[in-house]
């Protein structure tokens, strides 16, 4: 009963969709205001009808429903719970109808909350929110129906993958779709812009939160991505320059490109074309992100194979909106009044070098995505990893380093150098002071090298706007704007150092041998069986020593599933404030050692600190923001007098 | 110095162009830098018989995939490092990997690694890319022609390597 009240409530929920589309269209281009008044409540009544179905699926995979074909193929009743309902998403169907599901909350929001647009880009905005929607209840229904029932209910289910059986992989999904799928939110915002030619500074304010907001949780969830492969895929790596990993990094380089044009175009009303255009990349990259992922082109370990009619259908829908909206753009875009000028020397010049460099990278990033679909075409096999991307991707991001210490130091419109010198040498003064310290280590990579001196930089420059304020009354989006900033800094920081000083020792070793690893000595004391839920394991049994101090104990794990069957890696990990040691243990040669692998990783934990940073620092501008805009609807119902936006708050 | 000052007073269009062209040659850029390096960087699927025909050069990065031989698994002495042959099509092709050993990676079962030839021809793999299941080589593949054990090799492949 309950997967079938989820089906209909799904149909139900593609019906008022349509009803939306029909409605915002009337409700944009003609004065017909009874027909317009219901794209609102459709919006809303979708995202409550997506919330039962949604609900009804965890639902069924919660009580282990096996008659429902996908609880079946993907969950097992021996799980424990927490990875029943994670089991919900970890699946092609339940991701999809997990993607429809906050689109549709994200839509009704919007209809619910929003209401400083002219009427009639509000409508324009619902419809192409509802149209995005309709696509994909199509896919989901027509091709990836969730609730399907068996004709046999099977005796017991075939499990999830055992990788995906992670406390920090269960929550990484919808975190990552609820950044994903919010983007669409601007997508919208960006076509109503053009089917009523509305690109106006306070367009950009009402888009700013929503594009932050997403844009924050895009942060947590790449960054939560980044550390589940570290700790478990047992290999010592934090970034693999995976498809499914740029999958998710080509929507935040545009949204971080798009938060920062919208803030021109909020302050200086410059940047309108640029903006529209980026507001439709962002969900675009989400788009072909998807369909990297969900239609198993791309082999990875977490793309499950599906088959290609679905591919298809999402390739179709992809070349429907894509297409669709850059042909809009292409149609309007001249009709777009130039903004307001600006010297090369000035914050918006700034914006616009950091806007260029994202762009570049995530136009190399999408390259060497697609390079290898594209060379199979021609049935040349080609894999494309580190050694291009990492490269390629800092000759732009360094560059934007620079840009990123004296961008927010510079004033609006035009300026001149004389007037930033003072920070700017105190600035380089640090650079100089960490380029002299690093040069006594001689092995450093020219990259890491070059990440470490601007490491130091980024994180003095980023305090800088600070200076000669009155701390307590600036903006939260100023304090945000410098924590974002300086959480960049404290990340490159850890990326380098991981990477210049990285420690690795692999060894055969018996019970009772000495194993060291820079500055960490110790010894494999037992090898055990331990047993899990649906697990046994090996485990090794280690205790450590840091440069002689305290003993630390490391039970790293070689675990077997069986449901299904599979051999994970479960990493130990000892955190001290300079780094980890990250011990993996492997299986028992025949000669009876067992294989030990020990990395010390000085500082790698910035990396993730960083990306939260990053994270925290979004989170107070949109308090800030939407603080702000809170206190002026107020003043406006009680009819007060309304402080326009202050001339801080605006030029944030 | 006004801001109209910088560029003898740009009007609007002609900064709108000016920012359209500069944002044109960034792009093309970066398109012809990621194709540069691709062409230098990006590391091509081979089988036995295509280093035969057509080896790569030494230290060139690439992806060497077929099936392990059976008995020639050898693990040396400091236990981790263990030689063996992929061999595939009548043709062999020696290799050497040192690291933990992946449960599924054993003798008479599909292989794909990613590394390079050195100069004695002898293929340095740094990581073995193996399914996470235990169907990761279906006994079919015995039979199978080159062209579909190919496929089959490359579609088995994790994109995360262990």
């Amino acid at each position: 009963m309950i997967p079938e009240i989820g089906l209909a409530a799904l149909w139900l929920a593609a019906a008022l969709a349509a009803l939306q589309l029909l409605a915002g269209l009337a409700g944009a281009r003609t004065d017909n205001a009874e027909i317009a008044a219901l794209a609102r409540p459709a919006a809303a009544l979708q995202a409550f009808l997506c919330a039962i179905a949604f609900g009804s699926l965890l639902y069924v995979f919660a009580v282990t429903d096996l008659s429902v074909k996908l609880v079946a193929t993907n969950s097992h009743s021996m799980k424990p719970m927490i990875f029943k309902l994670s089991g919900a998403w970890g699946n092609h169907e339940g991701s999809m109808l997990l993607w429809i599901t906050v689109m549709a909350i994200a839509g009704g929001a919007i209809a619910l909350i929003e209401r400083r647009l002219p009427e009639k880009t509000m409508m324009a905005t619902l419809a192409a929110q509802a149209f995005v929607g309709l696509g994909f209840y199509a896919f989901l229904l027509l091709s990836s129906n969730p609730f399907e029932r068996l004709a046999e209910t099977p005796p017991e289910g075939n499990g999830l993958n055992p990788l995906l059986q992670d406390v920090g992989l269960a929550f990484h999904p919808p975190t990552l779709y609820i950044g994903y799928v919010g983007l669409s939110i601007a997508f919208s915002f960006a076509l109503a812009a053009l089917l009523t030619r509305n690109v106006t500074p306070e367009f950009a304010r009402v888009m700013r939160p929503w594009v932050l907001a997403a844009w924050i949780f895009l942060t947590i969830g790449i960054t939560a991505g980044s550390y589940w492969a570290y700790y478990e895929l047992g290999w010592g790596g934090w970034w693999f320059w995976d498809p499914v990993e740029n999958a998710s990094l080509m929507p935040w380089l545009a949204a971080t490109a798009l938060l920062h044009s919208a803030s021109v175009l909020a302050a200086r009303d410059a940047l309108r074309t640029w903006t529209i255009m980026l507001g439709v990349i962002a969900f675009s990259m989400s788009m072909v992100g998807t369909f990297l992922v969900r239609s198993g082109i791309l082999t990875s370990v977490h793309a499950f194979a599906v088959d290609p009619e679905r591919g298809s259908f999402i390739l179709a829908l992809l070349v429907l909106y894509i297409g669709g909206a850059l042909v809009l753009f292409a149609l309007r875009a001249n009709t777009i009044a130039e903004g307001e000028r600006f010297s090369p020397l000035s914050r918006e010049g700034a914006l616009v070098v950091n806007n260029i460099g994202l762009t570049a990278i995530l136009g190399v990033v999408l390259i060497g995505t697609l390079y290898p679909l594209f060379t199979e075409a021609f049935d040349v096999r080609v894999s494309v990893g580190p050694p291009y991307f990492n490269p390629v991707s800092a000759i732009f991001f360094l560059p934007m380093m620079l840009v990123l210490m004296v961008g927010p130091l510079l004033r609006w419109r035009n300026d001149n150098a004389g007037r930033i010198a003072k920070p700017l040498a105190l600035v380089g003064a640090v650079m100089v002071t960490v380029l002299i310290r690093s040069l006594f280590y001689d092995d450093i990579g020219l990259l890491p090298f070059l990440g470490l001196v601007l490491a130091a930089g980024v994180a003095v420059a980023s305090f800088a706007p600070l200076f000669g304020r009155t701390l307590r009354r600036t903006p939260l989006a100023i304090w945000g704007m410098c924590i974002a900033h300086f959480g960049i800094a404290v990340a490159m920081f850890g990326m380098a150092a991981d990477t210049a000083f990285q420690k690795e020792r692999l060894v055969a070793a018996n019970i009772g041998d000495m194993v060291e690893v820079g500055p960490w000595t110790g010894q494999l004391e037992t090898v055990n069986a331990v047993a899990g839920p649906n697990w046994t394991a090996m485990q090794a049994n280690l205790t450590m020593f840091y440069e002689g101090g305290e003993g630390q104990e490391a039970h790293p794990q070689s675990r077997n599933f069986w449901t299904p069957t599979m051999e994970t890696s479960e990493v130990a990990l000892l955190t001290r404030w300079n780094g980890q040691l990250y011990v993996a243990v492997g299986n028992q040669g025949e000669d009876g050692r067992w294989q030990l692998r020990l990395w010390w990783k000085p500082f790698v934990t910035f990396i993730w600190y960083g990306g939260l940073l990053i994270a925290l620092g979004g989170g107070l501008a949109l308090i800030g923001r939407v603080a702000g805009d809170l206190r002026r609807r107020r003043q406006q119902a009680s009819g007060e007098e309304v402080d326009g936006e202050s001339h801080e708050e605006a030029l944030a | 110095m006004s801001a109209d000052g910088a560029k003898g007073g740009l009007k609007p269009k002609h900064q709108r162009l000016v920012l359209i062209v500069l944002a044109v040659a960034a792009l093309i850029g970066a398109t012809l830098l990621a194709m540069v390096a691709l062409r230098d960087q990006a590391s091509y699927f081979y089988m036995p018989a295509d280093i035969a025909a057509n080896p790569p050069a030494p230290g060139q990065a690439i992806r060497l995939g077929g099936m392990v031989e059976q008995g020639s698994m050898q693990m040396q002495d400091d236990g981790v490092t263990v030689e063996f042959v992929v061999a595939g099509d009548g043709e062999r092709v020696q290799a050497v990997y040192t690291g933990i050993k992946p449960d599924l990676f054993v003798e008479g079962s599909g292989v794909v690694a990613d590394g390079r030839l050195n100069a004695e021809g002898v293929f340095v793999a740094d990581t073995l890319l193996a399914k996470h299941d235990e169907n990761y080589m279906p006994r079919e593949l015995e039979g199978m022609s080159s062209e579909e054990m190919r496929a089959e090799l490359q579609d088995s492949v994790a994109g995360n390597g262990q």
